[in-house]
């Protein structure tokens, strides 16, 4: 799928403007995320990455309604969700408009719950009949490579990699504009790691929206059409995959590209980079 | 012999490059270990050699033998496991019968290494430059205050910003990066030949794994210190190591100079390895080809 980097798509399903978010007690308050700005168009994925403390987990949690804003707007699907209470964002979520998934797939699974019933419950959350609900899950288990044999199972006797396709399939099930994956691959091995970025490039045709957060370049690289950089509560940097990684204008990207482990570095890195570290630190 | 900050004082070129002696510091022939419990053969034959200033990388997932390895080669193999086959030679001696007392003396000054959770190699409630210093004290019977100035030498050859700041703070008020560098000073502080570094990085951002990387490399270069890099990331291995063997279950299916085994894999693991890089990794925008 191939979406202009550089214009701005008209009604996005996700955008965020101008967003602050700040952590603790009046007196030691810490900013988390100072005037962040992001706007994501229908089909497109985005790479939010950001090492530890960069606030990108903090980010996912904003535009899900689980942390306020300070400041700022966040518009999902045209409808202004800043400022919305619990119930209202409990609405939102009901109609499966933004999904999500997190590095452990334990902690948005419930381990009481059959598999199948775990993939049936937001369908049926949105009023789909159970016949039609057990349908749907079992034409789209076909596309998170799994088999209906797990569907009796509990997430407990599933692999981890089995556990992760579940929960992306949980997240995609009920056909949603929108999906945040916070360190979707982070804990799984190399082979389920590429198993579920393809997964995620193949699901992308139904046009659906990927937010996808890490803190590996490498692994996001695979599958984003736009990267934006996340440093200390700020995005430093928002581009196409492709120009961020071969051309990074800012020193902490550039930092981020040289000291990603690839294959072909060369010896001259390592002056580049201990260049940079000297410039950002100063 | 030398100590670590005179070996840090002298430039490059005298010390690793100019005089290499070719007498390697660790030699690994052959060896396999075995779990006498389950009564099987896990380690197939692994072989090496290591000279000063060089580095060897030993790439696998889990449970491919790599870590086994190192710990044959440190003495430290977990209970009912031992060394059935081959040999192991440290600085021209075989280790085969080495009583506890002889490993004691060796480990630290001959052989160190640095594992991955540098955190549980500490002891929580005990000030970060105390713990530096108790290995020099016990180590090279260094008085206290002597220790003590050694160890904020040592805190400063690894690049920690502020190494009197760092001495006396506890574990927890540092940060995972900077916890592996301590371990570091720590396991060069008696001027051991080989060091290895078993997963040192794996839980680290990428760019503080950058730093510790660049800083072994640095240590390499400066005081001739060999390396042996262990990881599950062939792209971690290849940065830093002349050589590289890739590990499955226990079989060594590739070994040779790393940009041999890069350019030219002959196995099919080491082509998968490469091809998750290339498709899932930045090497599909920074490959030299692509390069228009």
């Amino acid at each position: 799928m191939s979406i202009d980097p550089h214009r701005a798509p008209a009604a996005p399903v996700l955008s965020v403007e101008g967003l602050d978010v700040h952590y603790g007690p009046r007196r030691r308050r810490r900013r988390a995320l100072h005037d962040v700005s992001l706007s994501i168009a229908p089909g497109e994925t985005v790479g939010v990455i950001g090492e530890t403390g960069s606030g990108k987990s903090t980010l996912a949690r904003t535009i899900l309604g689980l942390v306020r804003a300070s400041a700022g707007s966040i518009v999902v699907d045209g409808e202004e969700v800043g400022a919305y209470g619990p119930r209202r964002w409990r609405a939102l979520r009901r109609r499966g408009v933004v999904q999500y998934v997190f590095q452990d797939p334990l902690r948005s699974l419930d381990p009481d719950l059959t598999i199948e019933d775990s993939l049936a419950e937001p369908l049926l959350v949105q009023g789909v009949p159970r016949a039609e609900a057990a349908g749907r899950v079992r034409a789209f288990l076909p596309r998170v490579r799994l088999g209906e044999e797990l569907l009796d199972r509990l997430p407990g006797e599933l692999s981890g990699g089995q556990r992760q396709r579940v929960a992306v399939a949980r997240a995609l099930v009920t056909e949603p504009r929108l999906v945040i994956l916070d360190e979707p691959v982070s804990a799984l091995d190399s082979a389920n790691r590429v198993q579920v970025l393809e997964i995620l490039k193949e699901l992308r045709a139904d046009g659906v929206a990927l937010v996808f957060i890490s803190h590996d370049l490498g692994s996001v690289a695979g599958v984003a059409d736009r990267i934006a950089v996340l440093y200390q509560g700020e995005l430093v940097e928002v581009g196409a995959a492709a120009d961020v990684i071969r051309a990074p204008r800012h020193p902490y990207t550039r930092l981020l590209v040289r000291s990603a482990p690839t294959l072909h570095s060369a010896p001259a890195d390592r002056a580049e980079r201990e260049a940079l570290r000297t410039l950002l630190h100063s | 012999m030398s100590t670590l900050s005179e070996k840090l004082q002298t430039p490059v070129e005298d010390t690793a490059r100019r005089a290499r002696p070719p007498a390697p510091v660790l030699s690994v022939r052959d060896v396999r270990i075995s779990d006498r419990a389950a009564g099987r053969e896990i380690v197939h034959g692994v072989s090496f050699d290591l000279t000063p200033g060089r580095t060897v990388g030993i790439v696998g997932e889990s449970g491919s033998g790599k870590t086994l390895t190192c710990r044959a080669a440190l003495g430290i193999l977990p209970a009912h496991f031992e060394v059935t086959g081959g040999s192991i030679e440290l600085d021209g001696r075989d280790i085969t019968g080495f009583s506890p007392a002889e490993w004691t003396s060796l480990r630290g000054s001959t052989i160190s290494a640095v594992f991955q959770d540098p955190a549980s190699y500490l002891n929580p409630s005990i000030r970060v430059g105390a713990q530096v210093a108790e290995v020099i004290r016990v180590k090279q019977k260094a008085g206290r205050r002597a220790a003590r100035r050694r160890a904020v030498e040592l805190l400063r050859a690894v690049h920690l910003r502020d190494p009197e700041l760092v001495c006396g703070q506890y574990p927890y008020e540092l940060s995972g990066g900077m916890l592996q560098r301590v371990l570091i000073a720590a396991a060069i502080a008696a001027g051991p030949r080989v060091l290895i570094a078993d997963e040192a990085t794996t839980a680290l951002d990428v760019t503080v794994q950058a730093e510790i990387l660049d800083l072994l490399a640095d240590l390499r270069e400066r005081t001739g210190l060999a390396l042996v890099v262990v990881s599950h990331d062939l792209a971690v291995v290849a940065q830093l190591c002349d050589e590289v063997l890739v590990l499955r279950q226990g079989e060594v299916v590739e070994q040779g100079p790393t940009q041999e085994v890069l350019h030219h894999p002959r196995h099919e693991y080491t082509r998968l390895l490469i091809a998750e890089h290339e498709q899932y990794g930045l090497d599909r925008f920074l490959a030299p080809e692509e390069d228009a």
